[in-house]
């Protein structure tokens, strides 16, 4: 066909047409390849090295789904968990994140976070919902690393954490364990980060993290002691109870302190220097003592009430403790002395031993021999003296005894033995002896039949008062009201006698004032005396009357 | 084979769009004399569009299927919620015991898309080779290439719903994550290239053959 042929021509254009559109179609698959490849290069640069963590157990951790975390933040997925080809523990493989490749290094640690109750409080809580997730702890070493071996608790100190920490040497753990915290005058400073016993069973090491910036409060003198729970302490000075904080009681704890006699007491410690931990606090603050030097007692009486660690005190001063005390037999006496061990510390006398911590045990034995074998000499004895008289607690007082008796004294001897004398007690107790040995002096029955009689003779006595005494002074009695009755009647004032006295008085006025006329009389005509009184009297009366007469007329 | 002559073979072409039959010569690259459209005896670069757009949807259905489509968190759920893929959820519902879910989210976006794939990139082979031997096979294929077509979108949807519904805060939570967009790409890039083939091309070069 002529119109077959023509079509070629025209179509071959149409054709070139579609040429050219093709570069620009392909442009689609290329712009999604491109972004395609954005997504794996970006997948791939996210994505970190992958770490193999041992576990003992998978508890709660999940293929896939378990992040890895850090400072709460995930950098990581557990990619798979298998058990190890020993069956001994768990391998968890963890995706680490590009960022997170810091963590693929040595020293790094992992730890599954569970809920937990440990001595230092409650964590993990949120995990009770969410489940566990792996808590991750950077290494600061250089070295790369991709195997790790998983902590099954969480370590107390992390790289956060900033610190030093200390060893603490001491004969057992007491009520301490892991978080249990440092105090430094009360104040929580850190905390127990890890213990062991020694290889040789012989103590316990125990490590604590003090935090920043209160490490530098540790220095070499520093005195740790622990303050675990209450410290209840019955003692020859009383009943003693002792705790740190409220928390160390439940949880236990560590305090430590620089006394101020300590030398270089601002030199802050290096990390990792040993300190002992010492019982409690009152031996932590004790100065040192110095070497000790035992010496040994023996008394004659009951040392109930003596214990061990019981205070040996030199003239009112501590100086060492009692460290045994045991029962001997004297073959001789054919008794049982008690033997009182002691350790004493020469240094806490004075300075007559300090300084001398270079000279030998030897030396300081003599010196203190020296001077026990002077102050015996002087009278220097020990005595068991009672601390309380409630607890009934003894100690040991080495004290100068008045009158003492002389005795030999061997300061050379080792151990030392220190002459006792009886104790202040021992002297009470001989005198209330002798006031109770005076009261049964008493004769007592015989002072009774005595009494007895004296009282039976008194009831008679008082038996004849009653009897015959009494009616007979009634009888007088209602005599003498009779006679005050009658007296009575005779002085009222109707009575005869009354009026016969009036009667007898007017008789005597009358009788005085005639006395006085008569004297008056007398006085003028003395001479009637002699010659009595003229035969007219009357006009000599009647003359003076006159003159009274005219006088009167004269008004 | 076939007896029946061809609109091209004698000088014609129809109009895609209202089925107007034209005179080749004059009509070609002009605009349709009814409704305007331009005529073509052919989509123009058909097979190249189509394998374009079908790798394009290729591409990106690998990171529709690796990325997460759909973000679920739920109450106490502290570890960040958890991310699900289509295979991902797919499992989940069929662990839990929701097979039928499990199976319809399978085959909607995990058998569909595939089988879009392996029918266009089959029709495409076969129309540039020259058409295949069995030329109903292919139509047939082209017809399900259609009808499939529809459905394609549903996991997309699946996950419009579920977020829309399920917003309580702190208590369960569900977001849309990038997965989704490289799905929907996935199923747009398969439906252009789907219309950009032209199922007369299986049949134009049997003639010769």
């Amino acid at each position: 066909m002529p119109e077959n042929a023509d079509i070629p021509a025209p179509a071959e254009p149409v054709i070139k047409k579609t040429r050219g559109r093709i570069s620009i179609i392909w442009f689609v698959p290329i712009i999604s390849a491109l972004v395609a490849l954005t997504l794996v290069v970006r997948h791939l640069s996210s994505e970190g090295p992958t770490l193999h963590v041992f576990f003992q157990t998978a508890e709660g951790l999940e293929a896939g789904k378990t992040e890895v975390k850090f400072k709460d933040v995930p950098i990581g997925t557990v990619s798979s968990i298998v058990v190890s080809d020993d069956l001994t523990h768990v391998i968890v493989a963890i995706g680490l994140k590009r960022s997170a490749q810091a963590f693929a290094r040595e020293n790094t640690r992992f730890w599954v976070v569970r809920p937990r109750i440990g001595a230092s409080g409650i964590s993990g809580i949120g995990t009770l919902l969410s489940g566990a997730y792996i808590e991750a702890d950077p290494g600061k070493s250089d070295q790369e690393q991709t195997e790790f071996t998983g902590l099954e608790v969480p370590p107390p100190i992390t790289s956060e954490s900033h610190g030093s920490q200390f060893t603490l040497y001491s004969r057992d753990l007491a009520s301490l364990d892991l978080g249990s915290p440092v105090y430094y005058r009360r104040l929580r400073v850190g905390e127990v980060v890890s213990y062991e016993l020694d290889k040789n069973g012989q103590g316990v090491t125990i490590g604590i993290f003090v935090n920043t910036p209160n490490d530098r409060l540790v220095t070499p003198s520093s005195r740790f002691w622990n303050a675990s729970g209450i410290d209840f302490s019955v003692g020859a000075d009383g009943l003693k109870v002792n705790t740190q904080s409220l928390a160390s009681i439940a949880a236990g704890g560590v305090a430590f302190v620089t006394p101020s006699w300590a030398p270089n007491g601002q030199v802050p410690a290096t990390a990792g220097s040993r300190f002992e931990l010492l019982k409690d606090e009152k031996s932590a603050l004790e100065r040192p003592s110095g070497d000790p030097l035992y010496v040994w007692m023996q008394f004659d009486r009951s040392l109930r009430g003596l214990s061990i660690n019981a205070p040996v005190e030199f003239v009112g001063v501590e100086i060492g403790r009692v460290v045994s005390v045991t029962v001997d037999y004297d073959a001789v006496t054919a008794h049982f002395p008690i033997s009182v061990g002691a350790v004493v510390y020469p240094e806490r006398i004075g300075h007559l031993f300090q300084g001398e911590k270079t000279a030998d045990p030897d030396e300081l034995a003599r010196r203190f021999g020296d001077l026990m074998s002077k102050m015996v000499a002087h009278g220097l004895r020990a005595q068991a003296r009672s601390g309380s008289l409630i607890t009934g607690q003894l100690y040991i007082a080495i004290d100068f005894v008045p009158h003492a008796r002389r005795l030999a004294f061997d300061g050379t001897k080792r151990p030392l033995q220190i002459p006792t004398a009886p104790g202040t007690l021992d002297d009470l107790q001989a005198q209330l002896s002798s006031i109770a040995t005076k009261i049964d002096n008493i004769p007592f029955e015989s002072l009774g039949v005595r009494l007895d009689k004296g009282l039976g003779e008194l009831d008679t006595a008082l038996d004849r008062f009653n009897t015959k005494l009494l009616p007979e002074s009634e009888q007088t009695l209602a005599e003498a009201r009779k006679v005050f009755g009658a007296a009575t009647d005779a002085l009222s004032a109707d009575s005869p006698l009354q009026s016969d006295v009036r009667q007898t008085l007017d008789e005597l006025n009358r009788s005085a004032r005639s006395l006085r006329a008569l004297t008056d009389y007398l006085s003028r005509h003395p001479e009637s005396l002699l010659r009595g009184v003229p035969p007219d009297p009357s006009p000599e009366v009647q003359k003076p009357a006159p003159p009274t007469d005219t006088s009167k007329p004269k008004p | 084979m076939s007896t029946i002559a061809r609109a091209a073979e004698i000088g014609y072409l129809s109009c895609r769009v209202c089925g107007l039959v034209c005179e080749r010569a004059n009509a070609e690259g002009r605009g349709c004399p009814r409704c305007g459209t331009e005529l073509r005896q052919r989509k123009p670069a058909s097979i190249a569009r189509a394998w374009a757009l079908l790798t394009a949807g290729l591409i990106f259905y690998v990171p529709a299927n690796v990325l997460p489509v759909m973000h679920t968190q739920a109450l106490g759920d502290t570890n960040g919620g958890e991310d699900s893929t289509i295979m991902s959820g797919v499992i989940e519902f069929w662990q839990n015991g929701s097979w039928d879910i499990a199976t319809l989210i399978f085959i909607a976006s995990i058998v569909i898309p595939s089988t879009k794939f392996i029918i266009l990139g089959l029709l495409l082979i076969v129309s540039r080779a020259g058409g295949g031997a069995r030329l109903t096979r292919d139509i047939r294929l082209y017809r399900l290439l259609e009808i499939i077509g529809y459905w394609s979108m549903l996991d997309v949807l699946v996950v419009g719903l579920v977020t829309a519904v399920v917003q309580f805060r702190g208590v369960s939570e569900a977001e849309p994550r990038v997965g989704i967009l490289f799905f929907g790409l996935v199923v747009v890039l398969t439906m252009l290239a789907t219309l950009s083939f032209d199922p007369r091309l299986l049949w134009d070069r049997r003639k010769r053959a």
